[in-house]
This record gives structure tokens, C-alpha cells and sequence, in this order.
């Protein structure tokens, strides 16, 4: 339509061993014609800039350097030729073990003030999965193939899953199984052996301590037995299938310790369940040990770590065989161009907010379920209210977000009915003078909006936005009105933290 | 044209049960064919000694449910098809015997046409109008048969509806705001309801001056212009039920124009079209309306001149 706007978006990771930056340009336009009602989305998003892969600053195991961070990412600006102002949106994500508190806030503090509204947030390992995937083309390809694609990104520390089947994202999961879970130095000693990779190897009976001469034989039971727990997490765990497909002997340690149970043992904290029912038709590898699994890399300590091997053992493990083997379009670079590109949504296209609010940064959701919202639609507040007071009492918000599915085509008396009891409720659970934040899923926001506008005493501002999905216990960020005031960019997040 | 809508469906049972009869005595281990009439019939041709009805006559054709079968058969992907069939209501997937529809995409068509044909010939309920407590005028047209052949009648209300428009309404409103059935009564039967009192409420909220609103029988977009001559209202709202297709027939628009005059381009008009339950919801279009008003009113002007 000509008037189309472009928002820069900039995405960092912070991994466990690795950090990336990447700018990317997404497109705006409304798609519908002059005379209907207008339709906003995102219609390109283009990747405009890569950083080089850094390893990640740090000033201990586990603590980021965040000065040093800092200078990376100021560095990575100028040589993108943008100042950090130039940044409409974006999001930092503290990725695999690096994902701490004192992290966050270390990075908060550093990268706050350095570009204006850009979003700091860290994401949790279900949504460092989601990115990943997105960020590897792997969500696409099922969208474009109208399949279930699984896609595995495989850092340093953590291993994220996600099954996409058309599209939809079907399940998502965490396992502390990376290339360096154990790290040898130049002279072939090991330095580091994570908890998870004792784990490993206990189950492979192998022994792998820190000190230890690093052999080849020992560590790669070690990646194998990580490749079979890999297997059984995706439903491979038939010993009779896998011996009718291979014909070989169990390996070592690989069934009697039985992979499930241990995929549950290494299972990252604050990650879901991954459950996948219904098969797999592709799996797609991403992550720094994806290169490894791609191609053959003759000099297994490159990289001081097991990488080398885990991307040895995966490749001939049935997870090769099982499923079709889909080529990423990204694959160290899977999470920061999934940061960069796919954090950021727009709000539907009729909405009503008060101006001069946002930014809005770190909101959390309260959600009502089918029956709780029923109950609003009917008037009722009384279990609501107590629901809100319930899930403020869990994470001491003053401001949250009341989130619901909302009705398809409603009747404007049940309409009235709902914005009468939010106005009741709102005034029961929140302090004066914050304001009332609504995010429904189906197309009512403005009506809703304008509702709650003119309840009487209404003195809040009021924000009430539709066509974004949120649920309970995610957080919001919303941007600053974007196309003359027609969306909002909104950034929905997974924050967990110990 | 009054249907009672009750007698027709006590024939329609009627007749279902006595050919479910026919159908249990004539076949007595065929049964009643099974599920949708999708039975697979080799290579979508006719196959000789088949059940006369291959549909299921206690299901409703029309509904989204029974739509949304394939009928095709055979078909390589059967996942992949009934995908496609999510993405329109476009009539694929439905096969064919032999060079021609099959039955039930046959029957589903002219059901949805009859349906089509009731949105344009049949009247607005008078409980909708009544409901909204609006008065009824009418144009030159002196029946459905002169309002589908004579377009230009239904865009000038006849004498009587003049008068009565000049002595029952507020004179000079900020928005004069009207209904009309248009091509189709059952898009206003819909969706008026829900869309009026969310806009009357938001107008009166924002302070804008809202004109007596009333019901146009007969009437087409372009009588909103003599009613703003008429009323001297700055904004005219129309509310027009949308020619039916075979898609929905619950589809209406509001065409808004600021200082209408009768002969004036329709380029001045701003449409705000496909309100119904699949389309944009009858109370956002509403809220969305009273911005759009605020807007029309601010800027002094509508159609493309707003665009620019």
C-alpha cells in the first residue's frame, strides 16, 4: 500500500559459550485494502547483519564479564554502522547455563542505556527451544512441507528441542546434553566435567574426571550414550525396533541404563516435559555442534571440548536414520537470528490504548482459563478477583496483564457485561493509578477498550490489545505504537530464573 | 414475503421420515447409507447398482461440518487435501462422477443458493427493527420485484418518506446514522443488533451531536446521500446488507461519507465492509466505526480524500 514501515530489530544471545549479534529488518504493511477495515502484519523479515561468533566474556565459570560484553556488542554496532539508538525493538537472550540471575541483571546493567527501548530479557529454555527453531528455518520448513519437523539445537550446555507440526509447535523440551559438558585442555587433560556429564558417563561405565588424560575411546561412550538418551527423548527407546533397523548389538550401557529415565535425570531445570505423540517426519540440527553432525571434522580437540565427538555420535546414531535429515538455514547462528527476527509480533489492527504509555517492559500475565472467563462474559468477579489476588501473592507485580481467549463475535450486552466486571475487578486488585492491561486472542480489543473507557469512575489508562497469545506466568513487552497508531509491537516472553 | 418457517420444516421432516422408510423397507441389509455421502465410488465414477442418495439426508449439507469433508476419493494426500480445504470455501476436494457434480456438491450448491436467494428476497424481521426502536421509511420501490430491476428508485426515498424523515428526525447532526436491507435482510438480520448500540454508545461518549437514526426498506447506498441533503448532517452511516454469494450471506458494510450530496463521486464514500462473524466481529466493526467517525468529522473529510 506504499506506506509499509520497517522496524530494526537487533537480537544477541548470550550462550554458554558462545555470543552473536544480528540485526534484522522486519516489514510492516497493511495488507487490506483502503476501504476495509485495516489489517497489519509482518510481511519480510531480512537478516541485515551477523556478527562473528564470540566466546562468550567471563569473569568466572559461570558469571559473565558484562564489561566485556558490553564492548563486544558496542564494537558489533559500529561495524553494523548503526548507532544504538537505530534499534526499534530486540531482544538480549541469556541462553543454556549462562541463563543465572546475577547474569541477567549483570547484563541488564550493561546493555540498559546503551540502546534506548531495546528489550533486555533472557529466555527460558522452553523459549530459547522455540527461538532455536524458528531461527534454523525449521518452523518454516514444516509450514512449507505441512509436516512435523523437529529441531534440535545443540550448544555448549544444553541441548533445546521443539516439534513443529505445520507450523503450530506441538512440544518443547531442555536437556543438559552439549559439547562442552566436558572440556579438554591443550596438553589432553580434562578440565571440566559437568554434573550432567558425570551423569553420562556413570550410565556408559566409563570413568571421565576432571585431570584425566582425555581419550578418545572413553569420551565417545560418553557422546553416545548422550546420542542414545537424544534417541529415546524423541521416541526411539523400541529395543526391538532399533535392533530390527540396525541389526547390531545394544552398545554399551545403552538400554539397561534405559535412556528415558535418564533423559530425565539431565532434563534442564525449568524446561517442559517433551512429549511427542503422533512421529516425526524430519529433524533438523542447529546450534554450534549441528556444524559437527553436517560435516566431518577430522581434529576431534579443535575445540577443546567433546563437541567434535557428540556431533560424531549423533550423526551415526539413529537419529539420522530414523527421520529425514533437513540442512538449516542457520545453525550456530539458529538462536540470535531466531532472537532477532522472531521475538517481535504486532498487536492486532483494531486496539485501543492510552497514549504516552508505553514502553511497557516485563508485565506479567495473569490468564483466565475457559471457566474463569466465562464467568466474566456472565458478570461475575468474585473468582476472579481471588484467582488475581492468588497469582499477584506468587510474584509480588504491582501492574500485570489480564490476558483471555476472549469470544468469537460476541453480543454487545455480553460485551458490556464483561467490561463492567473487569472495570470491578481491576479496582478491586489493582492500586490506584496503575493501569488496566488487557491482551485478548480474538478480535475485540477496541470494543473491549472503549468499554472499559467509559465505566463509570474509570480513571486508569487503559491498554487493550488483541491477536497476540499469551499465557499465564509469561511476560509482556510492548513497544511504542507503530503505522499512525494502528499496532503495537509486542515481545512475548518466558522469563525463568531460580 | 412472510415464510412460515415452522410449516416448512414440518414438511421437510415429513418428507425425510417417509423416505428413511421407503429407504429401511426397500434395503433392508444396505441399511441407511453410512456417514457422509463421501462412500467411495471406484475412480468418482458412476458404478451401477449404487444407493440412489449417496448423501445422508438427516445431516444439514450447508453446515461447516459437512463442508469440510473431501468427497474427492482416493485422494494421494488426504492430510495435505483437507489442509487446503481449511484455507478457503472454495468448493475443492469435492470430486466429481463421471464429467459432472457429484450429488452432494450438487444439492450443497443449491442449497447455498437458495439460501443466497432468501438474504435478497426475503424482508428484515420486524422484531430487529422494532428491537433498535427505529421507524421505517421507504423508497420509490413499491416492491422487492422494482427494487432488484430499478436501482435508481432505491436510492431516493418516496414523498411520503421525505416528510416523515424531515418531521421525526433531529435536524443537523454531528452523524445521522441509517439501516437499509439492501441485497441482503439476513446480513442486517445478523449483525445490526450488536453493531448499532456499540456505535449510538461510542458517539455519545465522544460528544458527537448522534442524528435520530431509522430504517430504509428498499433502500441502496446512494439514498444515504439525500437523507444527508435532507437532514443536513455533517456524516452519513449507512448500514447495507452486501449482495450474498455462495460463501455467506450474513455479510454486511457501512458506507460513511462526510457532506453527502446526491450526484456526488462515489470515490467520497468510506466503506467499512465484511462485517459478519467470519469477517470482522459486529461489535469491533462498531468500535472501530466511532474512531473512524471522530476521524471523518476531524479531518472534514471521507472516502479517498481521507486516504491522503
Amino acid at each position: 500500500m506504499g506506506d509499509a514501515s520497517t522496524i530494526l530489530s537487533v537480537g544477541i544471545d548470550v550462550g554458554t559459550s558462545t555470543t552473536q549479534v544480528v540485526f534484522s529488518r522486519l516489514t510492516m504493511d497493511n495488507s487490506a485494502g483502503y476501504f476495509s477495515v485495516p489489517n497489519v502484519s509482518i510481511v519480510d523479515k531480512k537478516v541485515v547483519y551477523k556478527s562473528a561468533v564470540y566466546l562468550t566474556p567471563l569473569k568466572t565459570d559461570v558469571l559473565i564479564d558484562a564489561d566485556g560484553l558490553r564492548r563486544i556488542v558496542a564494537g558489533e554496532f559500529r561495524k553494523a554502522g548503526y548507532a544504538p539508538g537505530d534499534t526499534d525493538s530486540g531482544a538480549v537472550i541469556i541462553t543454556g547455563e549462562s541463563a543465572r540471575k546475577e547474569n541477567a541483571d549483570a547484563v541488564l546493567q550493561s546493555l540498559s542505556g546503551f540502546a534506548g527501548d531495546f528489550v533486555v530479557s533472557a529466555a527460558g529454555p522452553d523459549m530459547e527451544s522455540l527461538i532455536a527453531g524458528k531461527g534454523s528455518g525449521a518452523w518454516q520448513y514444516s509450514m512449507d512441507h505441512h509436516c512435523r519437523v523437529v529441531n534440535l539445537d545443540i550448544g555448549g550446555g544444553t541441548a533445546n528441542v521443539v516439534l513443529f507440526d505445520d507450523g503450530e509447535t506441538i512440544a518443547r523440551g531442555c536437556l543438559d546434553i552439549g559439547g562442552r559438558l566436558i572440556c579438554v585442555d591443550r596438553n589432553g587433560r580434562i578440565t571440566r566435567v559437568s554434573p550432567a556429564a558425570v551423569v553420562m558417563a556413570a550410565a556408559a561405565g566409563v570413568a571421565a574426571a576432571e585431570g584425566d588424560r582425555a581419550d578418545e575411546r572413553t569420551l565417545t561412550a560418553v557422546t553416545e550414550q548422550m546420542a542414545a538418551v537424544l534417541e529415546c527423548y524423541l521416541g526411539l527407546d523400541d529395543i526391538s525396533a532399533d535392533a530390527e533397523i540396525s541389526g547390531s548389538r545394544p552398545g554399551p550401557g545403552r538400554h539397561d541404563g534405559n535412556g528415558c529415565e535418564l533423559a530425565a535425570r539431565v532434563k534442564t531445570p525449568g524446561s517442559s516435559e517433551f512429549s511427542c505423540t503422533g512421529g516425526i517426519d524430519a529433524i533438523c540440527f542447529s546450534g554450534g555442534v549441528a556444524d559437527m553432525i553436517y560435516h566431518e571434522e577430522m581434529d576431534i580437540w579443535k575445540y577443546g571440548d567433546i563437541g567434535v565427538l557428540l556431533g560424531r555420535a549423533i550423526r551415526s546414531s539413529r537419529l539420522c536414520t530414523a527421520f529425514t535429515v533437513i540442512h538449516p538455514g542457520e545453525t550456530i547462528r539458529a538462536t540470535v537470528v531466531g532472537a532477532g527476527t522472531y521475538t517481535t509480533t504486532i498487536s492486532g489492527s483494531t486496539i485501543s490504548y492510552s497514549e504516552d504509555i508505553f514502553p511497557l517492559k516485563n508485565i506479567p500475565v495473569i490468564k483466565l482459563d475457559e471457566q474463569l472467563q466465562e464467568e466474566c462474559f456472565e458478570g461475575r468477579t468474585d473468582h476472579i478477583i481471588g484467582r488475581i489476588r492468588w497469582a499477584l501473592g506468587q510474584n509480588d507485580a504491582e501492574r500485570f496483564i489480564l490476558a483471555m481467549k476472549g469470544r468469537i463475535n460476541p453480543g454487545y450486552e455480553e460485551m458490556k457485561r464483561a467490561a463492567a466486571a473487569i472495570g470491578q475487578v481491576m479496582d478491586a486488585v489493582l492500586p490506584a493509578g496503575e493501569p488496566l492491561l488487557l491482551v485478548i486472542e480474538s478480535d475485540i480489543a477496541k470494543a473491549m477498550g472503549q468499554l472499559l473507557r467509559r465505566q463509570p469512575g474509570m480513571n486508569r489508562q487503559v491498554v487493550a490489545i488483541d491477536s497476540i497469545r499469551v499465557e499465564d506466568g509469561e511476560y509482556v513487552d510492548m513497544g511504542k505504537p507503530m503505522m499512525n497508531g494502528m499496532v503495537i509491537p509486542v515481545v512475548v516472553k518466558t522469563l525463568i530464573f531460580g | 414475503m412472510k415464510i412460515d418457517e415452522a410449516l416448512i420444516e414440518r414438511i421437510v421432516r415429513q418428507v425425510v421420515t417417509e423416505i428413511m422408510a421407503q429407504e429401511t423397507a426397500g434395503q433392508p441389509d444396505a441399511g441407511l447409507s453410512e456417514g457422509a455421502g463421501g462412500n467411495a465410488v471406484g475412480g468418482g465414477g458412476y458404478v451401477r447398482g449404487e444407493s440412489a442418495h449417496d448423501v445422508d439426508i438427516t445431516e444439514d449439507i450447508t453446515s461447516p461440518e459437512v463442508k469440510s469433508r473431501p468427497l474427492l476419493d482416493h485422494p494421494q494426500d488426504p492430510q495435505a487435501l483437507e489442509r487446503m480445504m481449511r484455507l478457503t470455501t472454495a468448493r475443492i476436494g469435492v470430486g466429481c462422477a463421471g464429467p459432472r457434480l457429484k450429488t452432494q456438491t450438487l444439492l450443497t450448491l443449491r442449497a447455498d443458493h437458495a439460501r443466497a436467494r432468501d438474504a435478497v428476497m426475503l424482508d428484515v424481521q420486524e422484531e430487529v427493527i422494532d428491537a433498535l426502536k427505529l421507524f421505517t421509511v421507504q423508497t420509490r420501490c413499491r416492491d422487492k420485484n422494482e427494487f432488484l430491476t430499478r436501482p435508481d428508485l432505491g436510492r431516493r426515498l418516496n414523498d411520503e418518506g421525505v416528510k416523515r424523515v424531515q418531521s421525526e428526525c433531529v435536524m443537523n447532526p454531528d452523524v445521522q446514522i441509517c439501516v437499509a436491507d439492501g441485497l441482503s435482510s439476513t446480513a442486517v438480520n445478523a449483525n445490526i443488533l450488536n453493531i448499532m448500540p456499540v456505535l449510538m454508545d461510542g458517539l455519545q461518549a465522544a460528544g458527537v451531536k448522534v442524528g435520530t437514526p431509522f430504517f430504509i426498506k428498499y433502500g441502496r447506498v446512494a439514498v444515504e446521500d439525500q437523507i444527508a441533503e435532507l437532514l443536513g448532517a455533517k456524516v452519513i452511516c449507512i448500514f447495507v446488507g452486501e449482495r450474498p454469494g455462495l460463501g455467506t450471506a450474513e455479510s454486511m458494510s457501512a458506507y460513511l461519507a462526510y457532506n453527502a450530496r446526491m450526484g456526488m463521486p462515489e470515490a467520497r464514500r468510506t466503506v467499512v465492509s465484511n462485517i459478519h462473524k467470519d469477517g470482522i466481529s459486529a461489535v469491533e466493526a462498531g468500535a472501530y466505526m466511532t474512531d473512524l467517525i471522530g476521524k471523518i468529522l476531524d479531518r472534514k473529510a471521507s472516502g479517498v480524500e481521507l486516504q491522503n
